[in-house]
């Protein structure tokens, strides 16, 4: 006798919220590949991203996924991601398409910042608008969650980008009970956030829920690394600016985002498995983001880099 | 463990933010990080507590005025349940984002300022839940720190809500009236002291015993479908998959169906979640089916049980909550999307004005203006299928959207 959907969600009862977010995501990315010609995934190989793959391939089985994934690379990724990406495509079948920053720079579209926090997480902007424009993409499906910030809190599932690729937080569309409005002119762009009601707890019991495989960077490891402003940075590589006199040391580590090396920052953490990094990030008492530096520019960090245009 | 989402309403300054926040801090669901934002821009402002709006109070304007313009969503859970609020705005301006709150919450929390009682605003906030046919509905009567914990005070306001309930529509929507101080964390998290006349449970006590058949409004089964799936792969040649979310009921391997708007009957034959299959498909769970026959069909058709159709119609009256600042006049046209489906709609009429503080209805209305609610009859170019709202939340609510700046510039509930 075959069972009845509900009864997965009842199997294990920590985890049967996740259904319903679950079936929430596959329910919108489904609406991306009906109501947009030109859809895709931006992929940054991180694990909200890794999961956001996971719900596109169930979604659509047992056809192919109908859209590509696309990278923007900043140059400055962990070589983990970079490996993990590409075997993942290989394995799915999936269509990957990798835009650089670096090519931004040589063209002179954007200038390399320089100092000690130095980072490019702001130049990648221009690099996606570029590609959204080249590709002609109107939807672009990314992995923000409503939990990871305040500025985020207020966005829409389908939230409209104009020719500039800019977020009007002011005037946003309202979202009625199931109902996404896709419908947008010439130019306009479309950023589709499936995981929007996702906490960060959520994608970890998910990932271990389906036994999703995530870069090794995500475990506990011993890594060289300096303390910066109560912070624990990578020393192993040169795109992070180090001062002579921070000290490097070897520590266990793990990262909780993936961002640009320059710009995320490690946790101690002796967490060498799924269960045990779900464990601990039931225990945290500490945010996502408060490793991250780019949130910490201003209050407001978030909210400027979303009007211009970031993801 | 369940998601449980709640709307809040309230008017400016009621502390709804600081209720979110409370409820936050106790629960522990803020992070050290958080906390210490808090505390540091409480201190720069001068205060001698914490403001926890400022937890929720996302975008610079909103901090600048200290005023909530948009809904944020905020996440926490405990042991029994994942929460998602849907914090929004309370001024009068913003109705659109009440509603637009509400659609998606299965309960909600109306706060009342205990010096202030019953105003104009809360009418409003409980008509519109109301309305939406919310099944739980939480007063919250805060700031009671203010009016001494008073008893009197208390049983006044819940007297006063009380003639507001003799006039509403929906009557079997279940409310639950709580004194708490959100800034003192009286009765949120927490059964308070300082109220021994209260024997009642605290909010998030309330909170946590609701279950399904408290909140959810189960009708018949809907399976509107979304997306066509044909792999057309070697090993699945002649695969044809119904993709879409089951609405209101369940659909089982072997139910007679029929596809609307052809009227093709034929049975479900297997039932999709990725690569398994399974004998019945819950309410809203997004699912691929097959069907027994080789018949077309596609997407914003409709999949139900044979004995069990929806109206099949090209004209019908709802009320709608008018939301852009262009006015919606009689014989103006609009995409009208019904789920997942659009049609052309024409405004046939406005038949009258409804006072959403329940003063009564206007009529002859030439037009409706941002946030006004009425009733008016549309002509489609096309049938849709739908129930009545009051029988069915999903398939009975629409959208409508401008034809010129595709914006979203209303919403429906088909009477």
């Amino acid at each position: 006798m075959l069972k009845k959907i509900d009864e997965i969600n009842m199997a294990n009862k920590d985890t049967s919220h996740i259904n319903s977010l679950e079936n929430e995501a596959i329910y919108i990315i489904r609406e991306v590949a009906a109501q947009f010609e030109k859809p895709v995934l931006l992929f940054s190989g991180g694990k909200d991203s890794i999961t956001l793959v996971r719900l596109a391939v169930k979604a659509f089985y047992p056809a192919k996924v109908p859209f590509p994934l696309m990278h923007i690379d900043t140059g400055h990724n962990f070589p983990e991601t970079i490996e993990f990406r590409d075997r993942l495509v290989e394995e799915l079948g999936l269509d990957l398409i990798v835009r650089n920053v670096q090519d931004s720079i040589d063209e002179g579209k954007v200038k390399e910042e320089s100092g000690r926090y130095s980072s490019r997480n702001m130049l990648q902007t221009t690099t996606l608008l570029d590609a959204i424009e080249e590709f002609k993409f109107d939807a672009c499906i990314g992995g923000a969650r409503r939990d990871e910030e305040k500025a985020r809190a207020k966005e829409r599932i389908f939230s409209v980008r104009d020719d500039f690729g800019q977020w009007d937080e002011k005037n946003q569309r309202p979202e009625l009970f199931d109902m996404l409005n896709g419908q947008i002119d010439h130019g306009q762009n479309v950023r589709v956030f499936p995981i929007s009601n996702w906490t960060e707890l959520d994608v970890w019991s998910y990932i271990e829920r389906e036994n999703i495989e995530i870069p090794s960077i995500y475990f506990a490891h011993t890594r060289a690394t300096f303390l910066r402003d109560g912070l624990i940075w990578s020393a192993d590589d040169e795109v992070v600016y180090r001062d002579e006199h921070e000290a490097v040391e070897d520590r266990l580590v793990r990262f909780r985002t993936v961002g640009d090396m320059s710009c995320t920052a490690a946790v101690l953490s002796d967490a060498t498995t799924i269960s045990k990094v779900v464990e601990e990030i039931r225990e945290s008492t500490i945010s996502e983001r408060g490793a991250r530096i780019d949130d910490k520019r201003s209050e407001a960090a978030m909210e400027k880099r979303k009007q211009q245009g970031y993801f | 463990m369940e998601v449980l989402k709640i709307a809040t309403a309230g008017s400016v300054d009621d502390g709804k933010s600081t209720l979110i926040g409370r409820i936050l801090y106790d629960t522990k669901s803020l992070t050290t990080d958080k906390l210490e934002a808090i505390e540091k821009t409480s201190k720069q402002r001068g205060y001698d507590y914490l403001d926890f709006s400022l937890a929720t109070d996302g975008l610079v304007a909103e901090r600048e005025q200290g005023i909530t313009i948009d809904v944020a969503h905020i996440y926490f859970s405990t042991q029994k349940k994942s929460y998602i609020i849907a914090d929004t705005p309370g001024h009068v301006e913003y109705t659109r984002n009440m509603v637009t709150g509400a659609s998606t919450s299965q309960a909600a929390i109306i706060l009342i300022d205990a010096r202030r009682g019953v105003i104009e605003q809360t009418n409003r906030h409980f008509f519109i839940n109301n309305l939406l046919r919310i099944k739980d509905v939480v007063v919250a009567i805060n700031k009671m720190d203010l009016v001494s914990y008073s008893e009197e005070i208390y049983n006044k306001i819940k007297a006063d809500f009380s003639e507001l309930m003799r006039k509403r529509d929906y009557q079997d929507q279940k409310i639950t009236f709580i004194p708490v101080s959100a800034l003192k964390g009286d009765n949120v998290v927490n059964k308070s002291k300082n109220m021994p006349w209260y024997r009642g449970e605290a909010l998030l006590e309330h909170l946590e015993q609701l279950d399904k058949k408290d909140i959810y409004n189960v009708g018949t089964p809907r399976f509107p479908v979304q997306y066509v799936i044909r792999p057309k792969t070697e090993d699945f040649h002649d695969f044809r998959g119904y993709a879409g979310k089951v609405y209101g009921g369940e659909l089982s391997v072997g139910d007679d169906i029929m596809v609307l708007p052809s009227k093709t009957k034929s049975k479900i034959k297997d039932i999709f979640f990725y690569d398994q299959k399974y004998q019945t498909a819950s309410r809203r769970s997004s699912v691929t089916i097959t069907l027994e026959n080789d018949i077309n069909v596609s997407r914003g058709d409709m999949i139900v049980k044979s004995g069990d159709l929806p109206i099949i119609d090209k004209q019908f009256t709802a009320t709608v909550c008018w939301m852009d600042a262009q006015q919606l006049t009689t014989g103006a046209k609009y995409v009208l999307q019904h789920g997942i489906n659009k049609v052309l709609a024409k405004v046939d009429k406005i038949n009258h004005k409804i006072n959403p503080d329940y003063s009564g209805i206007e009529e002859n209305v030439s037009g409706l203006k941002v946030n006004d609610i009425a009733s008016v009859t549309f002509k489609l170019n096309k049938p849709i299928f739908y129930d009545p709202f009051k029988n069915h939340r999903t398939n009975g609510s629409f959208i409508l959207i401008d034809t010129q700046n595709n914006n979203t510039v209303g919403a429906g509930f088909i009477q």
